[in-house]
């Protein structure tokens, strides 16, 4: 654990009072209660801007405890700006014990990913979401949206999955791709590649999301129902890389594409840092690592 | 090899020293105080406290200073100090009946009880470049003789309340705790008090390009402006276990009243109706902008139809906050890279498609 | 009394606009099969009327009661919206004036009328594009243009679509605002053939708002003849038309039939 002497007694435990731990806690509750619906919280300001994870850091703020391990990722990354820059700020404002490990985190703060590493019972992943509406561009105001919620009017999602074939052949989404959990709401995984999807149907862990500037809270309970909306004769499939990664041979993991030089080399390596790490670490080895021996 | 994500934490420390140096600028020159800021900037100051939710001009003083001149970052820093501050509850509703004026015009009529007083303005100045302000060490201005020291004057539109011709104001329900914008989410519709607040923290250029456009026909509204004044008021506090208010201090606000014209509904009469607009210390473009996006975002209320962006609340309430807006905005700054990696392999297995 | 049952039974429906008067004390039943005109000058409160039987607008007065296939009776303006709405999407069909409000203009033909099909359930891809295409066909739409969007449609194509998008689910009940207002003559006959068919095809009921009364008469079995919120006057269409009683029906049909 980090030294008490390292943290800010300027602030509350996890910056937050504790009057605000509570009112997001109670939303975390509901939100628990009613998978993948949207409860409105009192999101405050915080001292990072709009857009940038203050609904998550909220909801990280909220059930951290002081003997939590915490691991942040952004684009799965652990040591991107952003993720560095929230892991800094936990540090600071709670002194709590920081991982760049799946495995030893109890809680994982994520912007735009699932780890590789399947999630454990005990564990939870806490979302940043940006537009936590999933009908917000087929309709624009909130007033209409909830409504549809509420009637479980989803008719249009799949006009605009429809739509997509006609044009394409097949579905053109590829992240923020809307979900069905529990077999009651339609629900925006937030901006995560539609290749973690399938991570997020009956996982042991417990997935909550937090959207700071639009102010709401939602959740997923450990072992619950999430489908990825499809059509019956076009279901729905994730992204494949036709080459495994670069530097640990891994074939089952999302790749982020690298340019290497100005003559258009690029290089696919995985976007989950830790998982490739812990490949390496058990000596897999990728196709640059060959070729550079 | 593969370093492209690498090395995070030593760019952010990189990052902010770079940016303290370039706030001092060139060492040479003096460095500003706080007080020449509070002094000397009065508008920005002012424009940081409406805009940051918080009447304290040197904490604003001070944000802006960090925050190099940039203005919704001064007003971010001060909306996150303000998340910190212990909260003791609601003051009791200022008095502004009871402000002390500085200044106080009124456009729908020549002469008014208490008088026309110009006050402090740019109004009639002509903008023409002082370059004896280029020159430091000038001579303090004399103090004039002043119009109003001071005194009080009763709002311009009561007196057409008494006719009947102008609506009386809806009256806040004492009883009630008030809407607080910051502790609670937004629903819509949002009635008016929530509506206010929204407006009164919102970015002063997109209230002004909103009112702007109600006056080039997107939702006319007829405006005149019934009143506008500046001065200070006295803030009271009423703790529980006293039982009786306690002046807690005095804030300067400029304050709006719009007479809009209006042609009556199967409810009302016709009548002149109003806008409100309320900014902290010298704010009136603010304040008029904002007084005339409330009497457009009345047009349901009124039974008006809604044609325009100015009269749609979803519209205009969920984008008014600067605050919010830039966050967002500069959001895409961050990295995105796995969401373009899955449209860029989605593109390219489209055009693989199209040319087979 | 007859045994059938009444698909729809209005009592009393009465609405006002502040002291303006929208419709007062409408009363009439709807039978399976039967096709109802309202006619009257514009302001006269057709269009009042009829969203207040489709439960579009909520009455000062009165009952609308619907029968569904099951027989079961039920007030329009009581049932929850989610139920009301589930009726919009099922057993009714609403086909708008102008073909805007009740299209999608940014989604493709295919999209749009299978809108309603995914609304209630239908998830393959394929079924729901080859009803679409039928349903194309059945309106005389060119199913070439499956995948494009209504705003490069003809007016008369975008109301053609507009009735394949209402009628594809199979409704039992129909709501028409003024269906071939806006047209041209020669497009307004095709059109007015079009309904006639459909509605003898599939044996459905409706309620067509109408100033037009030769669209009146080619389209309905009874008429109601609207005056200042008031039905005047009701009855078999041709007697209506031919034998006028009203005042009010005499002075509209001579003044538009005969000219």
């Amino acid at each position: 654990m980090t030294p008490e002497s390292e943290t800010d007694q300027q602030y509350n435990f996890a910056y937050l009072d504790e009057q605000t731990k509570r009112m997001i806690r109670r939303a975390l509750l509901k939100a628990v209660a009613i998978p993948g619906y949207q409860v409105p919280f009192a999101g405050r300001e915080m001292p990072m801007p709009y857009g940038w994870g203050t609904g998550g850091i909220q909801v990280t703020a909220a059930i951290l405890r002081r003997d939590d391990t915490l691991k942040v990722i952004d684009q799965g990354a652990d040591d991107t700006t952003n993720a560095v820059s929230i892991r800094k700020f936990f540090k600071r404002v709670a002194g709590i014990a920081t991982t760049e490990k799946t495995r030893e985190a109890t809680i994982i703060q994520t912007r735009h990913r699932i780890p590789e590493t399947p999630l454990e019972d005990g564990q939870i992943i806490v979302f940043q979401v940006p537009i936590p509406e999933p009908l917000r561009f087929l309709e624009p105001r909130e007033t209409e949206t909830r409504k549809m919620h509420a009637l479980e009017e989803y008719g249009l999602m799949h006009v605009k999955l429809y739509e997509d074939i006609a044009r394409h052949g097949h579905i053109a989404t590829t992240y923020a791709y809307p979900v069905k959990v529990a077999g009651r709401y339609i629900m925006d995984p937030s901006p995560t590649p539609k290749f973690d999807n399938p991570k997020m149907n009956r996982t042991p862990a417990l997935q909550l999301f937090g959207a700071g500037r639009e102010k709401r809270i939602y959740a997923i309970p450990p072992y619950t129902e999430v489908v990825s909306l499809d059509f019956e004769d076009h279901p729905f499939e994730v992204q494949k890389w036709d080459r495994p990664c670069a530097l640990c041979g891994a074939t089952e993991s999302f790749l982020d594409e690298v340019i290497m030089d100005d003559q258009g080399t690029r290089m696919f390596v995985c976007s989950d840092t830790d998982h490739c790490e812990k490949r390496r670490g058990e000596g897999h080895v990728g196709p640059a690592q060959e070729a550079a021996e | 090899m593969y370093v492209a994500v690498k090395g995070g934490e030593r760019a952010i420390d990189n990052a902010h020293g770079l940016m303290a140096e370039d706030r001092r600028g060139d060492p040479e020159v003096a460095e500003l105080t706080i007080p020449q800021i509070r002094e000397q900037m009065k508008l920005a100051v002012d424009r940081v406290m409406t805009e940051g939710s918080v009447f304290d001009r040197d904490l604003a003083a001070l944000a802006i200073k960090q925050a190099r001149g940039d203005l919704i970052e001064a007003a971010f820093l001060i909306r996150a100090y303000r998340t910190t501050l212990t909260r003791f509850g609601a003051s009791l509703p200022v008095d502004t009946g009871k402000m002390k004026i500085d200044r106080r015009i009124s456009a729908a009529f020549k002469d008014i009880p208490g008088g026309q007083v110009l006050g402090p303005t740019f109004d009639y100045t002509h903008r023409l470049l002082d370059f004896k302000l280029a020159a430091e060490g000038g001579e303090a201005p004399m103090a004039l003789p002043v119009d109003a020291d001071g005194e009080t004057a009763p709002h311009v539109l009561d007196l057409l309340a008494a006719e009947g011709l102008v609506e009386t104001p809806g009256m806040a329900n004492d009883d009630a705790a008030p809407a607080d914008i910051t502790r609670e989410a937004p629903e819509y519709p949002m009635d008016r008090e929530a509506r206010l607040q929204s407006l009164a923290r919102g970015d002063e250029g997109y209230l002004l390009a909103l009112a702007y456009s109600t006056q080039r026909g997107y939702g006319r509204t007829h405006p005149f402006a019934g009143e506008i004044r500046l001065g200070r008021v006295s803030v009271e506090f009423m703790p529980e276990e006293l039982g009786f208010p306690v002046e807690i201090g005095e804030i300067e606000l400029t304050e709006c009243n719009m007479i809009n014209q209006f042609k009556g509904s199967k409810a009302m009469p016709p009548q002149f109706t109003r806008g409100y607009g309320v900014a902290f210390g010298h704010g009136e473009r603010k304040a008029m902008a904002m007084a005339l996006v409330d009497r457009s975002l009345r047009s349901e209320e009124l039974g008006e139809e809604i044609t325009a962006p100015a009269q749609d609340q979803e519209f205009v309430l969920s984008h008014c906050d600067n605050v919010q807006a830039t966050g967002f905005l500069e959001h895409l700054k961050l990295p995105h890279y796995v969401d373009f990696q899955s449209e860029l392999e989605l593109v390219r297995r489209m055009r693989g498609e199209a040319a087979e | 009394m007859s045994a059938t049952q009444t698909l729809l039974s209005v009592t009393g429906l009465t609405k006002h606009y502040g002291a303006h008067l929208g419709c007062a004390d409408v009363s009439f039943d709807l039978y399976p099969g039967e096709v109802v005109g309202i006619v009257g000058e514009s302001g006269s409160g057709k269009t009042t009327l009829l969203n207040c039987l489709a439960g579009r607008l909520a009455p000062d007065e009165g009952r609308v009661q619907y029968t569904d296939r099951l027989g079961d009776s039920m007030d329009v303006h009581a049932m929850s919206e989610s139920r009301r709405r589930f009726l919009m999407r099922t057993d009714w069909a609403f086909v708008h004036q102008n073909p805007r409000d009740g299209l999608r203009m940014a989604v493709s033909a295919g999209g749009n009328v299978g809108e309603r099909l995914m609304a209630v359930g239908a998830r393959h891809y394929g079924d729901i594009r080859s009803q679409a295409i039928d349903w194309l066909d059945k309106t005389e739409v060119d199913v070439g243009r499956v995948d494009d969007r209504p705003d490069t449609f003809s007016g008369g194509m975008q109301q053609r679509l507009q009735i394949a998008r209402n009628l594809v689910t199979g409704p039992r009940l129909v709501f028409m605002d003024e269906p071939t207002g806006g047209l041209d003559v020669s497009v307004q006959a095709r059109l007015l053939d079009l309904l006639r068919r459909l509605v003898a095809e599939m044996g459905l009921s409706a309620i067509i708002v109408t100033h037009d009364l030769a669209v009146a008469r080619l389209l309905s079995h009874r008429l109601m003849v609207m005056r200042r919120g008031h039905v005047v006057e009701q009855g078999l269409t041709d007697q209506v038309l031919d034998d006028p009683q009203h005042a009010y029906t005499q002075l509209l049909v001579s003044s538009v039939l005969q000219p």
